[in-house]
């Protein structure tokens, strides 16, 4: 009943047989000019040691202050939940519902499940909940947005420049590689996990 | 270069979630994915009701979020309320060129824009248009690519709140604006991915290879 060796074209419905790709190579529709599949860059091994320093990157990225602002002898520093308990107390709490969201539960979420699922696999094991936590790999990835907060600190820094000392801590290099790491973690497609986690025996 | 076949015309269907091609002859609903448990669609389901309905909603509040203030900023007997759009000029005036583009862009620019593609998209594939069908795919993959960058602002101000905190000194608030911001984000985004991108194709005819059709005659 499933065809294996198909692929097809989620944008415009067209059927194509899978064919294997060379390095940097890109698979696409003929018709409407979408990405189909490209060549994988990295391999399970990566991924893992990538996920493995995401997790890292995002400790330090939420222990420690993102920033410092000096003015008139006065100082304060904060981190991701300070700003987001911040949000609450000054009556916004939808934004900090939302910030805590995109910033802090859907990466963790998302670094953790991707491990739950990798470790397993890379030794050629099914972990027992895979299908459950490949929906919610899934559906959970439009709503992380770490790379978005990045540039946010980036602006937000250089507006108080202006009127106040700012420095960038510990906390915004920490973002800044959690972006880079969580890029390069979502450039993978899921559906290969898929495929390699239904080649092993059940 | 012939057109390839359609999924649709050969009787498969892909599963959303895992990319499997399965054989489903049911027409409408096509039973459960055999690998994930995902139920099958050869189509979203109602995919042009819920995409306007989420577009409409994002409309309207995309007054609010840019005539409301979205933060207001205190210092001793000074005070500012700032939109989005004076955000913007404030950058700019103070020489931090880049940067007021990149949040111009992202903040008024993508917003805007999203809003019309999709309006132009739900409207043309809703009147079974058949004319740019591959710019009308590439406008709307750019549309779903873009669509959380516009967050930009709320995390700003998010951030800002919190350093910003010298007591009677200075100090930024956030206003009802960022609220409703934040909002038509979350909703043009849930809009896009409503939208089914196949329903512009098929209002195309599959094209017929080029032998096949009828020379013209001299």
């Amino acid at each position: 009943m499933a065809e294996a060796r198909l692929v097809i074209c989620k944008f415009c419905d067209c059927v194509y047989q899978r064919a294997p790709l060379g390095a940097r190579e890109i698979a696409r529709c003929s018709q409407c000019g979408a990405e189909l599949y490209h060549w994988r860059r990295i391999d399970i091994d990566a991924m893992l040691a990538l996920n493995i320093a995401a997790l890292f990157a995002f400790v330090i990225a939420n222990l420690f202050p993102i920033a410092i602002v000096q003015s008139q002898g006065r100082a304060s520093e904060s981190n991701l939940w300070q700003a987001i308990i911040a949000s609450f107390s000054e009556g916004a709490a939808p934004i900090g519902a939302l910030a805590a969201m995109t910033v802090f539960f859907f990466p963790l979420l998302q670094l953790c499940l991707f491990f739950y699922v990798l470790a397993p696999l890379r030794s050629a094991r099914r972990p027992r909940a895979f299908v459950a936590v490949m929906h919610a790999l899934r559906q959970m990835q439009p709503w992380a947005m770490v790379e978005v907060f990045m540039l946010g600190v980036l602006v937000a820094v250089v507006k108080l420049g202006d009127v106040a000392s700012v420095t960038p801590l510990t906390g915004a290099y920490g973002f800044a590689a959690l972006t880079l790491l969580l890029t390069l973690l979502n450039s993978y497609d899921l559906r290969e996990l898929w495929d390699r986690a239904s080649a092993l025996p059940a | 270069m012939s057109a390839p076949l359609r999924a649709a015309s050969l009787g498969l269907v892909g599963c959303e979630a895992c990319g499997l091609v399965i054989k489903a002859p049911a027409v409408d609903c096509a039973g459960y994915c055999p690998r994930c448990d995902e139920p099958l669609h050869r189509r979203k389901r109602a995919s042009l009701q819920r995409s306007w309905a989420f577009l409409i909603a994002a409309a309207v509040l995309y007054i609010p979020a840019n005539v409301l203030p979205i933060m207001r900023t205190q210092q001793l007997l000074d005070r500012y309320d700032s939109t989005i759009l004076s955000g913007v000029a404030l950058l700019w005036h103070n020489g931090a060129y880049d940067l007021a583009i990149i949040v111009f862009t992202a903040s008024i620019m993508v917003p805007v824009l999203k809003i019309l593609s999709l309006a132009y998209l739900l409207i043309s594939t809703q009147r079974g248009s058949a004319a740019h069908a591959r710019q009308r795919t590439r406008l709307y993959r750019i549309v779903d690519y873009i669509g959380h960058w516009s967050m930009l602002d709320v995390f700003v101000v998010v951030l800002l709140v919190t350093l910003v905190h010298f007591g009677a000194l200075a100090s930024v608030e956030p206003l009802p604006g960022v609220i409703a911001f934040g909002a038509v984000v979350i909703l043009t985004m849930m809009a896009s991915m409503s939208f089914d991108p196949r329903l512009i194709w098929d209002a195309t005819p599959p094209a017929t290879e080029p032998e096949t059709q009828t020379p013209a005659r001299p």
